[in-house]
């Protein structure tokens, strides 16, 4: 029943990769890729919430009121400048100079630390002034987005130190110099989900 | 002896002794029922000496066959209980009418009408669909495994730890009395004080995770391991419903989580995300939460359709008709699932233009589904036709999900959905939809991969019976249940005063305990086969004259799936293969690079669920540790660069030979 003819005249091509090729990697960097893209919707469903409540103060403080322009703005330069540095790691690391990779990620890392700080401040400030996330919709919704970004940036720090621990144990070695791309990826994303939220958050918030 | 409160307060948090529902008949009966079975089970492992084998085969493997298999083991677990707290209600809903109560009381049948839909989906249909596509898809494109195997390993037992605390929640403390997607108000603190709702939320967020790397796993898997001449549109229809599926996945599950942190917030930090005051939006919650769920049925149903897809083609001999219409009515499908959500709260008041919008992009759904209705109807006509089971549950799927799609429609005209909103006919119609087509579907994908999984074939009788108390049992419950919906009965109700209803309760009644002797029939399938696995037995590994590559391999399959990579030159490889004659390669065989099994998957999906339960019961040190353990022992997994390995030459060799024993005595 099973039984298949062939149709005359049919001539059967190569059916089978004799030779083994790498079916290496590859795969890593789509991966990631995705996964940036799923962790993208997770930011716009709490830029949503953000438009949604942002403007629900439930009659206590608004941006306008709260926000302080220059310290966003030192923030938003330290992190910019972090992924400048971070591009000039993967410079480095392509010419496969360890030490120079090191300290261009250590210094990512300190600015990537500067601007928690600079966040932290800037939470304890405003919690110290009554503008806790229990106040209102607005504030809830403004801490969580950008406390999201801030969680981010704190695993991002983490990721950073445990690789150079990695790449001076092991060198440039191919599974790290994956991983250098994998966590660079993820500091331009950070990055770029800041622009959005300096844009939304900080500066469309201190004009209302 | 108030330090002495504090104490306990510290180190328990709110679990008390009684947490425990000793007081509770029938969850007692339950509890010593899980109980002794699970010691049973526990025993017999430990008798026999298979915790070592368990360990090193199973639980740690990155085979992703294994894995699939893992998953729909879980999901046929999770569906027993699903079923039994369907049985519950509809019996409770049968005899609590009039002057009776039944017995089951509000607070306890809340939680199982709760339990009962975030079981089926969350922790039965999403496991049992994974877990096909898991097992299939790699098999179909000639991969060898999966991109990511160790991520496949641990999603499963983020699947697998997120029930566990779902089923923990049913003797430790209580679930939700919310429904399913725990809508608040109602879902808050102030009116859900207890754990149910934190049980649902944790459980909920650790198996999210697991679904999320798996959706990214699979689909890189799509994207990057096909065989060599193996065109996107030369690919077998279910791994495009598999991608399809999986790009819903990582586009949906992110909302759900995101949406679950801000309830948490809300409930544990008093944020104002849902709330009644200070500026929240419990309508936001509702937008969000569909914006997940609406394509989330699209998630469980494609795959489905793509199995009805295979088996269809199979069991007619024929290629499937419309294969290029097939695969855009799939990818419209899964683009029109995002634009649907509203549908499920029309009375929310957003204006007659909103409702209409969302009610038009809803009808449109029905012409792809129906292209693709079409599309099974004319491979079928002139086809000879095969009435094995896997082609029998096509046969009964296609009237009943037709008709299911007929209701939604319905349901899509906003005019009509005021009147049916929150009714029983909503129940019938999901139910319509989702029985009849995803159950359906992946009771015909057992029956027609088992052979492959596992070497023989299900016995046919059994099937034939569970198929049959399946539809019949489905529609003895639920016509009358449409017809309930359609007089105005409300869904989610205890007890009913007009005695008038009883009748239509009661024949729902008699159809479960139809469908209970299908699920039944379908364990004894189980049981018979294995016991008649020597006349079962498939030694060619394609017993049903197969047309896709995971027929061209043994059965079960080699841990390298593929000695030899195929070469692809048209859809239906396997088919192409057999009509233009290949020769299976009997020599120069080469070692095989392969992934090592790791139990770290375990560890982290291990401390993921007790950092949930620590979550659950406010056990703050708990909670830390377990989360500061899950952090260390991520990056120390991190420092493991011993990944692979290669199976000698000599293992494959030997494999390949035994292959080649088996066929000629198949032959």
């Amino acid at each position: 029943m099973h039984e298949v003819t062939a149709p005359p005249g049919a001539t059967a091509p190569v059916f089978y990769e004799l030779e083994a090729h790498a079916h290496g990697d590859g795969g890593t960097l789509i991966g990631f890729w995705l996964y940036l893209m799923s962790d993208c919707l997770i930011f716009a469903i709490l830029f949503a919430t953000y438009g949604v409540l942002g403007r629900n103060y439930a009659a206590g403080p608004s941006g306008a009121d709260l926000f302080d322009l220059r310290l966003v703005a030192v923030n938003t330069g330290l992190l910019l400048l972090s992924s400048i540095t971070y591009g000039f790691a993967m410079l480095e690391m392509e010419k496969d100079r360890v030490d120079t990779t090191l300290m261009w990620l250590a210094v990512t890392g300190l600015f990537g630390l500067g601007f928690l700080g600079i966040e932290l401040y800037e939470f304890a400030h405003l919690i110290h002034e009554g503008a806790t996330p229990q106040r209102s919709g607005f504030l809830s919704a403004f801490f969580a987005l950008v406390g999201t970004h801030g969680l981010h940036v704190t695993f991002g720090t983490i990721w950073l130190v445990v690789l150079m621990v990695q790449v001076r144990q092991r060198g440039l070695v191919i599974e790290n110099q994956r991983r250098l791309m994998c966590l660079s990826m993820f500091w331009h994303f950070l990055d770029v989900v800041w622009i959005g939220v300096f844009t939304f958050v900080y500066l469309m918030g201190s004009m209302r | 002896m108030f330090s002495n409160l504090d104490l306990q307060k510290l180190i328990f948090g709110r679990l008390t002794l009684e947490a425990i529902p000793y007081h509770e008949p029938i969850l007692l009966v339950t509890f010593a029922m899980v109980a002794l079975g699970g010691l049973a089970l526990v025993g017999a492992v430990t008798w026999y000496g298979q915790w070592g084998y368990l360990w090193r085969e199973w639980f740690t493997s990155v085979d992703h066959k294994k894995i699939g298999i893992m998953y729909v083991v879980l999901a046929i677990v999770m569906l027993l209980r699903g079923f039994a707290d369907a049985i519950m209600m509809i019996t409770q809903k049968a005899l609590s009418v009039g002057a009776s109560e039944g017995y089951l009381p509000p607070h306890h049948y809340d939680q199982i009408f709760t339990a009962h839909g975030t079981i089926m989906i969350f922790f039965m249909a999403m496991p049992f669909v994974t877990g096909m596509m898991n097992y299939i898809m790699p098999l179909q494109i000639g991969a060898r495994d999966v991109a990511f195997p160790f991520l496949n390993n641990f999603s499963f037992w983020m699947t697998a730890g997120g029930a566990a605390l779902t089923m923990v929640s049913l003797f430790v403390g209580e679930f939700a009395r919310t429904g399913w997607l725990a809508y608040p108000p109602l879902s808050g603190a102030a009116y859900s004080p207890g754990v149910g709702v934190d049980y649902y939320i944790w459980g909920l967020q650790v198996a999210g995770v697991g679904t999320t790397l798996s959706g990214i796993n699979l689909i890189a898997t799509i994207i990057k391991m096909r065989a060599p001449g193996m065109s996107l549109m030369k690919m077998p229809i279910f791994c495009w419903t598999t991608l399809c599926s999986n790009a819903l996945i990582i586009t949906i599950f992110p909302v759900l989580t995101a949406t679950l942190a801000m309830l948490t917030l809300d409930r544990y930090v008093g944020t104002h995300f849902f709330t009644n005051d200070f500026g929240g939006n419990s309508m936001l919650y509702m937008n969000l939460i569909w914006i997940w769920g609406h394509p989330e049925v699209y998630v469980l149903v494609l795959p489905a359709f793509g199995i009805y897809s295979e088996v269809v083609s199979t069991f007619c001999g024929k290629r499937l008709f419309g294969y290029t219409s097939m695969v855009y009515a799939t990818a419209v499908i899964a683009l029109l699932s995002w634009l649907v959500w509203l549908h499920h709260f029309f009375t929310m008041g957003a204006g007659a233009n909103v409702n209409a919008f969302f009610g038009i992009t809803t009808m449109i759904i029905s012409i792809p589904t129906g292209a693709k209705v079409f599309n099974w109807l004319f491979t079928m006509y002139r086809g000879r036709i095969r009435l094995e089971t896997p082609m029998i549950w096509v046969l009964g799927f296609i009237p009943t999900f037709v008709l299911g799609g007929l209701t939604g429609v319905l349901l899509a005209v906003p005019p009509a959905d005021f009147v049916l909103h929150n009714s029983l006919f909503l129940v019938a119609h999901f139910h319509n939809v989702i029985i009849g087509g995803v159950v359906f579907g992946l009771l015909a994908g057992v029956n027609y991969w088992y052979p492959k999984a596992f070497g023989y074939k299900l016995d046919p009788f059994w099937g034939k019976v569970s198929f049959w108390c399946w539809l019949v049992g489905f529609w003895v419950v639920f016509t009358p249940i449409y017809a309930l919906g359609l007089m105005g009965v409300t869904r989610r109700t205890q007890h009913f005063e007009d005695v008038s209803l009883q009748p239509y309760l009661t024949v729902a009644a008699i159809g479960a305990f139809i469908i209970m002797a299908g699920i039944a029939a379908f364990v004894i399938q189980l049981v018979v086969s294995y016991v008649r696995r020597e006349q079962l037995r498939d030694l060619t590994g394609d017993p049903w004259g197969g047309r896709t590559l995971e027929w061209s391999t043994s059965s079960p399959p080699p841990p390298y799936n593929f000695a030899f990579t195929p070469v692809i030159h048209e859809i239906d490889a396997w088919w192409d293969m057999k009509r233009r004659g290949h020769d299976r390669p009997l020599d120069g065989f080469q070692p095989i690079h392969m992934p090592r099994n790791t139990g770290a998957g375990v560890v982290l999906a291990g401390l993921s669920t007790v950092l949930g339960f620590a979550m659950v019961w406010y056990i703050w040190w708990l909670a830390a540790l377990s989360f500061v353990g899950l952090i260390a022992a991520a990056i120390i997994h991190t420092f493991n660069y011993n990944r692979d390995y290669y199976i000698p030459a000599e293992d494959v060799v030997r494999l390949e030979g035994q292959r080649t024993t088996q066929l000629v005595a198949g032959a």
